[in-house]
């Protein structure tokens, strides 16, 4: 038997990947989510999951949740990231490790050493626990926040903004026509690494004593009552929301690019 | 195995020179190259593996597959002061139990043993992974799982043999509590006792420990402590339903448990019982209620943290299962911090944990099944029984008799009073170690310093009046057990109905924003790219 080898095989290894690690599990996911305990199809799990008001409200805590990390993360990411891409310090990329490094400890580590100095100055944590999360995600996703958004604003080039300049437009204005929209790629890919991430992540505010569920607590209540299907049509409505996402920025970052490309 | 193993090193080699020549870096060459290694690298240790499963098999080694929970059995290695040094003689954790029963079991049996001991962190995570397919041959779960597992008819029914108690090696029966053995041969599921699929292993009662220097005992001497406005955010619950449930249940029917009709009822053991037990609509909706107002009134659901937070004083008071609370008084006394336990007045939770065969796991293999009733009477020893205690805090169903008076002399030993003791009290244990033999029962009494009453002897061997207001929690049906936890999450949801009219407004506005966003950038999109076609 002759087989012939070719660069195409080369993939096989990251096909069998998939096909175990991405494949199976969402082949799985989307049985148990249109079946009931007996194994019939049913679309009873998605109409459940709209029709109660805990579940939906659920969904609305965590999307304001996880809106609020993001918007209260965006708006102190984008200042350092730019100050920092903007500055001609050599040491730059010294500080930019510092801003990274929390990510390299172990994140329930800080938050248990977050839940002790919040302790200090608050006294009793369980009075804010919606505003303890914030802050706890916000410290735990800045990183990531800041990262891609540095990344394309130091990408950017400097010549639009000199030739803005060159034209009569003041900072604010370079600021706001040029630089803003070139960086919509990169706050795109950090909310994207901030918004869903914060809408799961359930470990933050168990560990700073909020007892409301989030989406991800919801799932894990749903496995750990055996009830495999609700839990997989909740994981899946996640996934459809992620797909969402992705689908509408891809949008907006093709129109920056076009826009980049205009103004050329 | 080898021939095709050289075959495909053959086809790899030759394509690997073509492709060479048909100019692919040579780079990748050698990535494919490594790939197929990789691939026959694993195919190699699978083939070895199945080599292996064959041959232990012909040997006369026994696989005992033992699944235990995390932290739940003496691994060893104690410092030297360590050692407990009773009446009968010192008592010291060499290497882990597991491994020194494969030497006693050499010793007695004549039959060599390899255990392969695994641990789980909760019922419910061991249950799926049966369910999943992993194999054990002896696993400890609670009793409600215990029951869940038998009538779904997972496990094997202990020999008849391991019952008798003329036998010396069967030190579990020989020695379990007059108590315990009482309960479990009392207890049914579906006309099934107890005793006749599980060997007892730990056993404790639920309660509140709380600090007496901030908490009245009164305040605490009912379940309704949890949703006391005087212990505002500074109260914990168990994150686990059937704790909640359970307190909740003490909490909403305090009135009746309490009154005077319904204590002094001779049927009040079995009465109890059922009313602890109660999942009817009108009861459940009851507990939803109070456990609403628990959750506006606590300072966390915790998994883990209370011991810690009871330590450190984020919290007054929390609901403490008494194995945990011996633990987190242990802890507060380092620090001069001097807790309490409390056994509300209503009712309170006896649980167990105990030793159960599995079907899947034994398969019918009769020497399986007897290293696995082997181990548990291993572990029955008293001396070992005293391991296990003193290592993980939690209180052993083995209370000792002919075969040692270990565990009697250790509860002395830790507990006794000092001679110069100004404060003592006599404290009696008699229902645990000698059940319903009154001549025995003088031996049983304890004195111990009087604090020790309502502290760490209190949690760990309550005494006969707490145990008369204790029940067990039965394993609900699929329809209960569906209602309960639909009932804990509406507890633990946000409920979107008590959403106030601003966050309507906030959702509305960021719809609308959204959607504005979206349409404007299309519409610039398409109105760009037209544009640049123009100037082309």
């Amino acid at each position: 038997m002759k087989v012939t080898f070719s660069r195409r095989q080369l993939a096989i290894p990251y096909v069998i990947y998939l096909l175990i690690f991405v494949v199976a599990p969402l082949v799985v996911i989307v049985s148990y989510a249109f079946t009931n305990g007996d194994g019939r199809p049913t679309l009873q799990n998605l109409i459940g999951f709209f029709t109660n008001p805990n579940t939906l409200g659920t969904l609305v805590y965590s999307l304001l949740l996880a809106l609020v990390t993001t918007v209260i993360c965006l708006l102190i990411a984008y200042p350092v990231a730019f100050v920092l891409s903007q500055s001609k310090w050599k040491a730059r990329s010294v500080v930019v490790m510092l801003f990274v490094m929390p990510m390299w400890i172990n994140f329930t580590l800080r938050i248990t050493a977050l839940k002790e100095i919040l302790t200090a100055i608050e006294g009793n944590l369980a009075f804010h626990p919606f505003f303890n999360s914030v802050i706890g995600m916000t410290y735990d996703f800045l990183p990531f926040m800041i990262l891609p958004i540095y990344t394309q604003l130091t990408r950017l080039d400097h010549s639009l903004v000199e030739a803005a300049a060159d034209l009569g437009a003041n900072p604010v204005q370079t600021f706001l026509r040029i630089t803003l929209p070139l960086s919509v790629p990169g706050i795109i890919s950090a909310v994207s690494m901030v918004f869903l991430p914060a809408m799961t992540n359930y470990v933050v505010l168990d560990m700073l004593y909020n007892s409301t569920y989030i989406m991800g607590s919801l799932i894990g209540s749903y496995f750990s009552a055996y009830d495999w299907h609700g839990g997989s049509m909740i994981s899946l409505l996640m996934l459809l929301m992620i797909c969402l996402f992705t689908l509408v920025t891809r949008g907006t970052e093709e129109s920056a690019q076009v826009r980049g490309g205009t103004i050329v | 195995m080898k021939q095709a193993k050289g075959g495909r090193l053959e086809t790899g080699m030759k394509k690997a020179s073509k492709n060479r020549q048909t100019g692919l870096p040579h780079r990748v060459t050698c990535l494919g190259a490594l790939g197929l290694a990789f691939l026959m690298f694993v195919g190699a240790i699978y083939g070895t593996g199945v080599h292996i499963d064959a041959k232990s098999t012909k040997e006369d080694v026994i696989t005992l597959r033992v699944c235990n929970w995390e932290e739940y059995m003496d691994l060893g290695d104690w410092d030297e002061e360590e050692t407990i040094d009773l009446e009968s003689g010192d008592i010291y954790g060499e290497r882990a139990l597991y491994q020194e029963f494969e030497d006693w079991y050499y010793e007695h049996y004549g039959k060599r043993v390899k255990v392969e001991y695994s641990c789980f962190g909760t019922n419910e995570e061991l249950y799926n992974m049966l369910t999943l397919g992993d194999e054990f041959d002896l696993v400890c779960p609670s009793e409600y799982m215990i029951m869940k597992l038998l009538a779904e008819d997972w496990l094997v029914p202990y020999s008849e043999d391991f019952y008798d108690e003329s036998n010396p090696a069967n030190y579990y029966i020989r020695n379990v509590s007059p108590y315990i053995r009482n309960v479990f041969e009392t207890n049914e599921i579906g006309g099934i006792y107890w005793n006749q699929y599980a060997a007892g292993y730990m056993w404790g009662i639920t309660g509140l420990l709380y600090n007496p220097e901030e908490v009245s005992e009164e305040q605490v001497s009912t379940w309704a402590a949890l949703s006391d406005p005087e212990l505002f955010r500074q109260v914990t619950i168990k994150d686990n339903v059937r704790d909640a449930f359970f307190a909740a249940v003490g909490a909403v029917k305090s009135k009746e448990l309490t009154s005077q009709a319904f204590v002094s009822d001779p049927d009040y053991p079995e009465h109890l019982a059922d009313e602890m037990n109660d999942v009817s609509a009108e009861n459940i909706a009851r507990v939803l209620d109070y456990l609403q107002d628990v959750k506006d009134n606590v300072y966390s659901f915790e998994t883990d943290s209370g011991k810690a937070d009871m330590v450190t004083g984020k919290v007054l008071a929390n609901l403490q299962w008494s194995g945990d609370a011996v633990y987190a008084m242990d802890q507060a006394e380092e620090d001069e911090l001097y807790l309490n336990f409390s056994v509300p007045k209503e009712c309170t939770n006896l649980w167990f944990d105990g030793w159960v065969m599995l079907k899947n796991g034994i398969a019918g293999d009769a020497d399986k099944q007897q290293a696995a009733e082997a181990f548990v009477n291993f572990l029955s020893i008293p001396e070992n029984a005293v391991r296990n205690m003193y290592y993980i805090g939690y209180t052993s169903v083995i209370a000792g008799g002919e075969d040692g008076d270990e565990v009697w002399e250790y509860l002395d030993w830790t507990y006794g009073a000092e001679e110069e003791e100004e404060e003592i009290a006599t404290y009696d244990v008699s229902y645990f170690f000698a059940g319903g033999q009154p001549e025995a029962e003088e031996t049983y009494l304890l004195t111990v310093p009087e604090e020790q009453t309502r502290r760490q002897l209190y949690a760990q061997y309550p005494q006969e009046e707490v145990m008369e207001r204790s029940a067990i929690m039965r394993y609900f049906d699929a329809e209960a057990n569906a209602a309960i936890n639909q009932m804990w999450i509406s507890v633990r949801c946000y409920n979107i109905l008590d959403m106030p009219t601003w966050g309507w407004i906030l959702v509305v506005l960021a719809v609308f924003a959204i959607t504005v966003f979206l349409i404007y950038s299309r519409r610039e999109r398409s109105y760009e790219i037209k544009e640049k076609k123009q100037s082309i």
